[in-house]
């Protein structure tokens, strides 16, 4: 009976080794796909066991934490949530992240390595380091403004501090409030199938995700191409200009909603706003040259992240001579983000260089020590210095006798362009309202802020003063902000 | 086989006699407190920040205990093996210490407490077995009342109602016990005392059903009636759905068959009834059939969007816990739910030990077992020796069924995890059943060592 009694023995011995290879299989080798398995809540709990660290907006944090004592311990709070939300983004247990939170989610969530005392540590303790904050180069002054000025209407606001790229105000109306998304509980659902569900797409970021037909604010691309290009050399020569002007190869006939276009020289044609002006400048200066300038300013670049990622701008790169004109006056196909047209004026009011714009200024810890800082960056040259010196010139007389009189700060240098872009079929919609400004102090070397912004649903009177009636004041009042602080 | 006095051998023999070791013993068992205790003050620093104001409690309530199992085995068992205490200890301490870690997750479902209680009436009990069973033997006088109380203990939970799909309860008032899991000693001894006695003739006569003589089959009159008790338990657990148990029965019944025996036979013919049933049963019957649906696919019911199911969260917490673990207190396995104190305590202790202290805790009972099995070895009488082996194997069976089950080794059957699972009614057999192998292993030790394997 012995040797039986060892066979079972052995037996028993056989399962052991069985289990724990098994246990071996489970928590060695296939741990790792099980730990990010979507359905293993894990790593949503220890992300939310901890407050989230914040986003800063001139020192002061924009964000907060809530200790609920549930399972997914902290959520997320927001202060002045509509106000920040196209800056911030939300934060929510069930339904992700977006924007800075997203981008930024390493360094708040207090997972990025860089958070960590020692190189590995974390690693061989298990502890998490508590969530880093980001400090934003928004300024809560322009932030602010933009905000009241836009008010109930639909429309965004992007400025830039054009030596830098530094983005000063980013608004996006109408707006949420992301800390509605926040929790687990069902009004978060609600909240979601609310916002999404909303003809007004308050969580669409308009400043950045949003592109719009630029209309007669592009007539600053178009101008740039035709000085770089030799195209026009005088701002003041009375050029060869028919108005109405039939554009080429068709029967179609652009006109003007105002008088003296005919033959009128670039700084008249640019104050006013000819649109048969342009639209001959631009088919002049010929497909290249517009695409190349288009290109430099920075539309069909479909890599831009400031660190959200920036919808493409669009200047179509084949196009025949009639379409070259009228995308030279920003309709056709040509497409822009206020972003993108904010970055347009600051090339001008930076001596024609584009500065990669930019959102966060730096990342530190929780306890202050600097993680990482963002420097300037020339993404490339839009223009030459004299032809922006020109540029600088024509858009200061819009400010000063023509469309964009609403702009006007005293004791300021302000250059502006309005535009209003038709859209919908047969131009049946309210057309969108445009304008884009930057304002030099006096004393100052450089012009401080460059705005776009633009107003969906502006006053039903056609042409460009609209740009100047609705959407002047709102960039007047953001460079007053940015300004005064 | 009365009348030998226990720990004094035939004079005739020169006495090679095993060394006591209670000492041994009782530094082991303080060891096993101080690391019971020690687990306890962890959970309450890693949850709350301060040590659990009921750690100097709990660790006196178990240090008595555990100190009183040592006395009554230091008079009434003195040769007995001195690691089978102080493991049952520590597995009983690392139980308590797991579910009150549990409890904390789970405010106003509270177990450790209750769980301390059924402790205390299963050292009672196992001091109780210590110091009344003078000598094992006296037990192959009850064969037949055991298997008719195991049959009665088995059958009466089909009269009260089921509890979470298995009829295996009963409730009186608040009280509910599991006689199923007393049964198991019960059958043990049926099992090894038939055996004892009909050896020989089951391996020797009978009819040779192939021409090869590799399989004989004993005559009906021997092999009939434990067929029979064997087939009527299987049954009613079958009908009670409590597979793990039956599973449990059946293996316990061809590894004594097999040792009474020596024959391999036995073993061909067990497998295939086993693989035979497993798949009438997995095929037929729903709920095993969503068991084995769970085992080959844990994660289905992500992919249909119904969220994780028990075996997928198991799995989880396992992978979470890696090598080391997360630490006591530090881990997640509460999102099991349902069960996570008993059928699936073995996740928390994967998940907040690691690999590391799971490997601990199989070699716990990888030596209880073994030691159970030495035991056997060194017995004399054959009825000792089964029930020696048969304890063993009961403790072996249960750890592989229910750890095979929750780290989707083999389909999931609820069972306890002995020792460490809640469960009053298991805690009081694993009790006993360490009373038993001490008892025996105190036979064995005091025995001169065998000259002649039988």
């Amino acid at each position: 009976m012995t040797r039986y009694i060892r066979h079972a023995a052995a037996f028993c011995a056989l399962l052991l080794i069985a289990l724990l290879v098994n246990a071996t299989r489970v928590q060695i080798v296939q741990s790792d796909s099980l730990d990010e398995n979507p359905a293993n809540r894990r790593q949503a709990i220890t992300r939310f066991g901890q407050p989230r660290g914040d986003i800063m907006v001139d020192g002061r944090a924009v964000t907060g934490s809530q200790d609920t004592g549930e399972q997914l311990r902290y959520e997320r709070t927001y202060k002045n949530g509509p106000l920040y939300a196209p800056v911030t983004g939300f934060a929510s247990q069930v339904y992700g992240t977006t924007l800075l939170e997203n981008a930024e989610d390493d360094i708040l969530s207090g997972t990025d390595p860089m958070l960590a005392p020692l190189p590995f540590w974390n690693d061989i303790s298990r502890d998490q380091n508590p969530g880093g904050k980001v400090q934003t180069t928004i300024k809560a002054a322009a932030q602010q403004a933009a905000y009241a000025g836009l008010g109930g209407k639909k429309g965004a606001v992007a400025a830039i501090e054009p030596s830098t790229g530094k983005i000063l105000a980013l608004v996006s109306t109408p707006s949420y409030d992301p800390e509605r998304l926040s929790g687990t509980s069902s009004s978060v659902a609600r909240s979601w199938a609310a916002l999404n569900n909303s003809s007004d797409k308050p969580m669409l970021n308009r400043a950045i995700r949003q592109t719009y037909p630029p209309g007669s604010t592009f007539k600053v691309v178009t101008a740039a191409a035709a000085l770089d290009s030799g195209t026009v050399t005088d701002l003041d020569a009375a050029t060869k200009s028919p108005s109405p002007y039939t554009l080429p190869g068709t029967t179609t006939e652009l006109t003007n909603e105002v008088e003296g276009c005919k033959n009128a020289t670039l700084r008249y044609a640019f104050a006013w706003s000819c649109n048969t002006f342009f639209a001959k400048l631009g088919a002049d200066t010929g497909l290249a040259d517009m695409a190349g300038t288009a290109r430099n300013f920075g539309f069909n670049d479909t890599g831009l992240k400031i660190p959200s990622s920036v919808a493409a701008s669009n200047f179509d790169t084949s196009m025949d001579k009639a379409q070259l004109a009228l995308s030279s006056i920003g309709q056709y196909d040509t497409r822009a983000t206020p972003l993108q047209m904010a970055m347009v004026s600051a090339a001008v009011a930076n001596g024609g260089s584009v500065e990669a714009p930019y959102l966060v200024d730096r990342t530190t810890t929780d306890d202050g020590d600097v993680v990482g800082t963002h420097g300037t960056e020339t993404l490339q040259r839009a223009m030459n210095p004299a032809t922006a010196m020109q540029l600088r010139e024509l858009m200061t007389d819009v400010v000063e006798e023509g469309t964009g009189t609403n702009a006007a700060i005293p004791d300021v240098t302000v250059g502006g362009k309005t535009g209003t872009a038709q859209h919908g079929i047969d131009n049946s919609g309210t057309p969108y309202a445009w304008f884009i400004s930057w304002a030099q102090k006096s004393g100052d070397a450089q012009p401080s802020v460059a705005v776009a912004v633009v107003v969906e649903d502006a006053a039903a009177d056609r042409g460009d003063i609209s740009g100047g009636g609705s959407a002047a004041p709102i960039a007047k009042a953001v460079m007053e902000a940015v300004l005064g602080g | 086989m009365t009348g030998t006095t226990v720990g004094s051998a035939p004079p005739s023999v020169p006495a090679v006699r095993v060394p006591r070791r209670r000492g041994t013993e009782l530094a082991l068992i303080v060891v096993a407190v101080l690391l019971s205790v020690y687990g306890y003050c962890d959970v309450g620093l890693a949850k709350n920040g301060t040590v659990p104001p009921g750690a100097a409690g709990y660790g006196a309530g178990l240090g008595v205990l555990a100190l009183l199992a040592h006395l009554a085995v230091r008079f009434r068992a003195p040769y007995a093996d001195p690691l089978l205490l102080p493991i049952a200890v520590l597995l009983n301490g690392l139980g308590l210490v797991l579910i009150y870690r549990l409890d904390l997750e789970t405010p106003g479902d509270e177990a450790a407490t209750a769980q301390l209680v059924w402790s205390t009436v299963g050292v009672a009990l196992f001091i109780g077995v210590v110091v009344f069973l003078r000598d094992h033997r006296v037990l192959q006088r009850y064969a037949y009342i055991s298997v008719v109380a195991a049959l009665i203990l088995m059958i009466v939970p089909i009269f009260f109602p089921a509890v979470n799909g298995a009829r295996i309860w009963i409730r009186i008032g608040g009280f509910s016990i599991q006689p199923g899991e007393f049964a198991k000693i019960l059958l043990a001894i049926f099992f090894a005392s038939y055996l004892a006695a009909n050896r020989n003739a089951l391996a020797y006569t009978g009819r040779t059903v192939w021409k090869l003589k590799r399989l004989q089959l004993p005559t009906g009159r021997v092999l009939g009636p434990i067929v029979a008790i064997w087939l009527l338990s299987v049954g009613v657990l079958v009908l009670e759905r409590d597979l793990g148990t039956s599973l449990l029965f059946f293996g316990l019944f061809v590894i004594l068959l097999y040792v009474a025996t020596g024959r391999t036979g036995w073993i061909a013919v067990g497998l295939l009834l086993a693989g035979f049933g497993a798949f009438a049963v997995g095929s037929l019957e729903p709920h095993v059939h969503s068991r084995v649906e769970d085992w080959l696919h844990p994660f289905a019911s992500i992919d249909a969007g119904e969220g994780p199911n028990q075996l997928a969260q198991s799995l989880f917490a396992f992978a979470a816990g890696g090598m080391l673990g997360t630490g006591l207190g530090d881990g997640h396995s509460i999102l099991i739910g349902f069960a996570a104190k008993s059928d699936f305590i073995l996740a928390t202790a994967g998940e907040e030990l690691g690999l590391v202290g799971l490997t601990a805790i199989f070699l716990l009972y990888a030596l209880l077992v073994e030691r159970g099995f030495r035991a056997g070895l060194a017995l004399r009488d054959a009825f000792g020796r089964l029930l020696a082996v048969g304890l063993a194997s009961i403790v072996a069976l249960q750890v592989f069924v229910i750890a095979g089950g929750v780290t989707g080794l083999i389909p999931l059957t609820g069972m306890a995890m002995p020792f460490l699972a809640q469960g009053g009614s298991s805690v009081v057999t694993n009790w006993i059943i360490v009373a038993l192998l001490i008892r025996v292993s105190d036979s064995a030790r005091s025995q001169p060592l065998p000259q002649e394997p039988s």
